[in-house]
């Protein structure tokens, strides 16, 4: 149910993000989705492709500092109070949203959103419990491409 | 206008032994250092300079002339560290009666004692050293060294007392305070980091406080190398005079050496303190003028009596006579030291305390930077270190965690605020021998 992410730490320099996108096409990877945190000093570039560990292994070897974590891909109503119904479920349970942000590609009817939950087991079954469709990696694959 | 503390018609002036005759200075220094090698070698509880002159064959009696000290082994700052915290003092711990710790090169301080009769000759150098700047008990005298472990509040304060000043024990921090007491109480001396003096007067300005329309005239800056243009700075900006002193914990605290009216070099109070220099390459005594690291023997403490300690503060002896009268010789100002030791804000940083701190935490990168630049006359601290993949989370706040983690490490270390940033793996340059740990950005 867990999906691969790529964190990846980036000083505030111009063409860094210039720098992993180059280095992540040399290796033939593509970029489902991203998302950036940053402070004034750094950032985490959190990224989503077709290939975790290729893109994983490109990054380090070019240098960069790069983590493996597992975040879930939900699917949200795309309609009014679609986002509502799943913070319901999740809040309910006492779960708390640590980051979170949207996919590029809709799956059918629905958009799908990218969360990292303080206790990701619980809210896989909250939400399963509630019918809510928590994607797999295949399922990403699928919808990408 | 300045104000003269004695005159030629009060001569011999209360500081007389700055002025002794070279013969009686020079049998008073040997009388001194038999009994000092005597106590040390017979007293000090860890015996280290006991072992030292017995493996080179030399018995405390073998000193006859100021010349046979190069004949005693030297002692190192290591040497408090590794006899910690008690093992050089050489008198029972009833007749100590005061202690003070500074940073020691890793993670422990340095401790130092004081017998009262340690406390009296310290007390007493303070005051020569005041004397030497033209105070005198007419003087109000704001002590903004910090008082503490740290020796310089608390020697100042009992140099000041000693003279019969009015002294204003402030201690450091709180600008604004400083500002409102060196006006409001009449001020005429403070004594304090130079960099602190400029950051106080920085700040007078910005509050619409001219230093030159207060009583203020002299300032006794020290704790921190200097230079001669930061003094002229300091004297054209605010008008006052500007004094540089010298002193170290493991000798006494400040007032070992000082600086006369005539600021040419700084006084050392030679009946106390006995200095040489030597090459800190091959550790031979060099000829008088030449550069070299400063060797200090203590000649009349007894807690911890300190023979032929190493100070890495590089310097030279002026042997002629200073145009002030006083007869005890002194030593260029310091400008730099014979290893790596920082002083940041007056605290003595070792770069080994700070890979210290940073080695507590784990997944820490062994790389790491240290950048010191001077904003607005206060020195500032800044630890680059590389990220590495075991402290990369994928969150903002598990980041910043670490880097309070790691400035909390450094603080409770060396006691100084650092700004810790985050850099890429391998963006820190390596070396193949010594690694450049420190850019030190203070003009």
């Amino acid at each position: 149910m867990k999906i691969q992410q790529i964190a990846i730490f980036m000083e505030n320099k111009p063409g860094h993000l210039q720098t992993i996108c180059r280095t992540l096409a040399d290796a033939g990877v593509s970029i489902t989705t991203l998302s950036l945190a940053d402070t004034q000093q750094y950032g985490i570039l959190r990224l989503l492709t077709d290939n975790p560990e290729k893109a994983a292994t490109a990054l380090s070897d070019a240098g960069f500092v790069v983590n493996q974590t597992e975040v879930l891909a939900v699917e949200v109503d795309d309609k009014p109070g679609g986002l509502l119904r799943i913070l319901d479920i999740i809040s309910e349970k006492n779960i708390n949203i640590e980051y979170m942000y949207a996919f590029t590609f809709h799956r059918g009817e629905n958009a799908v959103m990218v969360f990292r939950f303080d206790k990701p087991d619980d809210a896989i079954s909250a939400l399963q419990a509630r019918d809510v469709k928590v994607l797999t990696n295949i399922d990403i694959l699928k919808g990408a491409f | 206008m300045t104000r003269e503390s004695h005159c030629d018609a009060c001569f011999p002036p209360a500081s007389a032994l700055d002025y002794l005759p070279l013969p009686e200075l020079r049998a008073l220094q040997l009388r001194r250092l038999k009994e000092s090698v005597n106590l040390a070698y017979h007293h000090q509880e860890s015996g280290l300079l006991k072992r030292r002159m017995d493996e080179a064959g030399v018995k405390p009696e073998d000193i006859k002339s100021l010349d046979d000290i190069r004949r005693l082994p030297f002692f190192l700052k290591t040497d408090l560290r590794d006899t910690y915290p008690y093992g050089l003092f050489a008198v029972p711990r009833e007749q100590v009666v005061r202690l003070h710790a500074s940073s020691g090169t890793t993670g422990k301080p340095i401790v130092v004692g004081y017998t009262q009769s340690d406390i009296d000759v310290w007390s007493d150098a303070m005051r020569r050293c005041l004397l030497a700047c033209g105070l005198s008990e007419h003087d109000v005298m704001q002590v903004s060294y910090g008082y503490g472990l740290f020796t310089g509040g608390l020697g100042a304060h009992y140099g000041g007392e000693a003279l019969g000043a009015t002294v204003v024990p402030t201690s450091g921090g709180n600008t604004e305070r400083q500002i409102m007491v060196l006006q409001d109480f009449g001020v005429t001396a403070i004594c304090c980091t130079p960099s602190y003096f400029t950051h106080i007067a920085e700040k007078a300005a910005e509050a619409g406080v001219n230093i030159r329309e207060t009583k203020l005239r002299v300032g006794v800056f020290g704790a921190e190398p200097w230079t001669e243009a930061m003094r002229q700075h300091i004297q054209d900006s605010t008008g006052i005079r500007a004094h540089d002193i010298y002193g170290l914990s493991e000798i006494i605290g400040p007032g070992v050496a000082i600086e006369c009216r005539e600021q040419n070099g700084l006084h050392v109070f030679e009946d106390y303190f006995y200095p040489e220099i030597i090459d800190p390459e091959t550790c031979e005594n060099l000829p008088d003028g030449e550069e070299g690291e400063l060797v200090l023997t203590t000649l009349s403490k007894q807690a911890i009596p300190m023979i032929r300690y190493r100070t890495r503060d590089i310097t030279s002896l002026m042997t002629e006579q200073c145009a002030c009268g006083r007869t005890v010789r002194r030593i260029r100002r310091i400008g730099r030291r014979s290893d790596d030791m920082l002083i940041i804000r007056g605290v003595n940083v070792y770069p080994s305390q700070i890979e210290a701190a940073l080695m507590r935490i784990k997944g820490v990168s062994p790389h790491y930077l240290i950048v010191v630049t001077r904003e607005s006359g206060l020195d500032q601290m800044e630890v680059q270190m590389e990220i590495t993949p075991e402290i990369l989370g994928d969150r903002i706040r598990e980041l910043e965690d670490l880097q309070g983690a790691v400035a909390h490490a450094i603080y409770s270390t060396v006691g100084i605020n650092a700004k810790v940033t985050l850099v890429e793996s391998k963006t820190i340059a390596r070396s193949e021998g010594k690694a450049k740990r420190v850019i030190d950005k203070r003009g």
